[in-house]
């Protein structure tokens, strides 16, 4: 179903904002294959409100996909902003009503989503040093966060996690060594378990929002959220794909390993060694390097017709260089 | 092969052309116009470099299994060795040749990409 998402906003503008205001400068945002984000206004009596919709681009089934329905994800992020952790302000979870399918509106937070802005804009060093231990304060305050019931989520350790991007893998059919090595090497060198706890599961550079004057304002896209690990939020934002050319800055590309970990002790987190991070961190890259394999197929067997897709097939070796790096330097 | 043009050029020219063309696009072609004009050059880069990647892949595959074969046999019997732990990070020259290996991909499929050891 192709819907008029502009026109759609029109609607929504007289609902929020009563029979006077009007949507205005709605744009998609670029980036997110699964998942449209738009910017738009409202002008109403009170004046001028910055938003953000996010919407499902397709059918949504609760059994098969990883990520969260909407719904969920709005209440979500309800549950971590009453701890303190900066989720984006919830403004409303649409209905049928809306007509714009599955989707939530929240308000717009000010700052730099960008990944490369934020790891060599100047207008960031200021703040740069700061972000990996506010980034490791925010993460002790989700996973410290009590799970909504609602949200219904799913529970997944190292051992579960490998086992399904293993599956994926195969069914894939593609032959990379590197990504056959890297599954038993994993295997073999399991942390011990610990207490699972609520995590982001997309908690990278690229999906916080940096304001070049306070550092971290707001924690995007919870639609990943599950229960696990808490080292596996740690692991994924150090992975190098998310470094945006700054592979000599391990945290996001901005930051150093031990900010994250005081920062994420000094708010109450139980510590993590960085050896389990690090174990983290390459089955993040790991599991990078599967999705990237993932779109291709998305795409060769007609499931997707962007050309991102099979570009993305081609990133599968930029995990690989950073596997062998993790490899070589040990677990 | 042809060679007035050379199938590398043709690519080129056409990468070229999105270039020209990106700025009158939305932001949202305008990304997706980006993204493939980036297919287009590692395509460029594979008719390129590619045959000489793969011919080094096949010298290394060799050694490290101990006898010939082409790509597609010589990297599927490497995978299941793999899958079998009959190799792991520490036989010796394994880390070494799949590094030479990844390098020559990442060179076709994105130059610029920058690593913990680059």
């Amino acid at each position: 179903m192709t819907v008029d998402v502009p026109a759609a906003l029109s609607k929504l503008a007289v609902r929020l904002a009563g029979t006077r205001a009007r949507a205005v400068d709605a744009q998609r945002l670029s980036g997110g294959a699964s998942m449209e984000t738009w910017a738009f206004a409202v002008e109403g009596p009170r004046g001028r409100e910055e938003l953000i919709l996010r919407r499902r681009a397709t059918a949504f089934d609760p059994e098969t996909s990883r990520s969260t329905s909407l719904a969920a994800e709005a209440a979500l992020i309800a549950a971590v902003r009453a701890v303190g952790a900066p989720g984006p302000p919830l403004v409303h979870l649409c209905d049928a009503q809306d007509g714009l399918g599955e989707a939530h509106v929240t308000r717009r937070v000010p700052g730099e989503t960008l990944g490369r802005r934020i790891n060599s804009d100047p207008k960031f060093d200021g703040v740069r040093p700061l972000l990996a231990r506010q980034c490791g304060e925010v993460l002790a305050k989700i996973h410290a966060t009590a799970p909504p019931p609602a949200a219904h989520l799913k529970t997944a350790d190292a051992g579960a996690e490998i086992a399904r991007y293993e599956e994926i893998y195969r069914a894939s059919g593609a032959e990379r060594p590197v990504l056959e090595l890297a599954f038993q090497h994993l295997k073999k060198h399991l942390p011990p378990p610990r207490p699972h706890v609520l995590l982001h599961g997309d908690f990278r550079n690229g999906n916080l929002i940096i304001d070049p004057e306070k550092g971290l304002a707001a924690v995007l896209d919870w639609e990943l959220c599950h229960i696990g690990d808490p080292a596996e939020d740690m692991g994924w934002i150090c992975v190098n794909s998310w470094r945006f050319g700054r592979p000599d800055r391990p945290v996001g590309g901005f930051g150093e390993y031990a900010d994250l970990l005081s920062g994420y002790e000094a708010a109450g987190g139980d510590p993590i060694p960085l050896a389990r991070l690090r174990f983290w961190q390459t089955l993040g890259s790991l599991k990078w390097g599967v999705m990237c394999l993932t779109m291709y197929m998305s795409w060769a067997s007609g499931g997707s017709a962007s050309v991102e897709r099979p570009m993305i097939g081609r990133r599968v070796s930029e995990t690989e260089i950073d596997l062998i790096n993790l490899l070589e330097a040990g677990l | 092969m042809i060679t007035h043009p050379k199938p590398q050029e043709l690519t080129e020219a056409v990468a070229r052309w999105i270039e020209e063309i990106r700025p009158s696009l939305d932001p949202r072609n305008a990304f997706l116009a980006r993204v493939a004009a980036n297919a287009l050059a590692a395509v460029t880069r594979e008719l390129t470099m590619g045959e000489q990647a793969q011919a080094a892949a096949v010298e290394r595959l060799e050694a490290l299994l101990g006898h010939g074969g082409t790509y597609a046999a010589l990297n599927w019997e490497l995978c299941e060795e793999l899958r079998a732990g009959q190799m792991d990070t520490a036989t010796p020259g394994l880390l070494m040749a799949l590094r030479a290996n990844v390098l020559d991909q990442l060179a076709i499929d994105q130059p610029t990409y920058r690593h913990e050891a680059s």
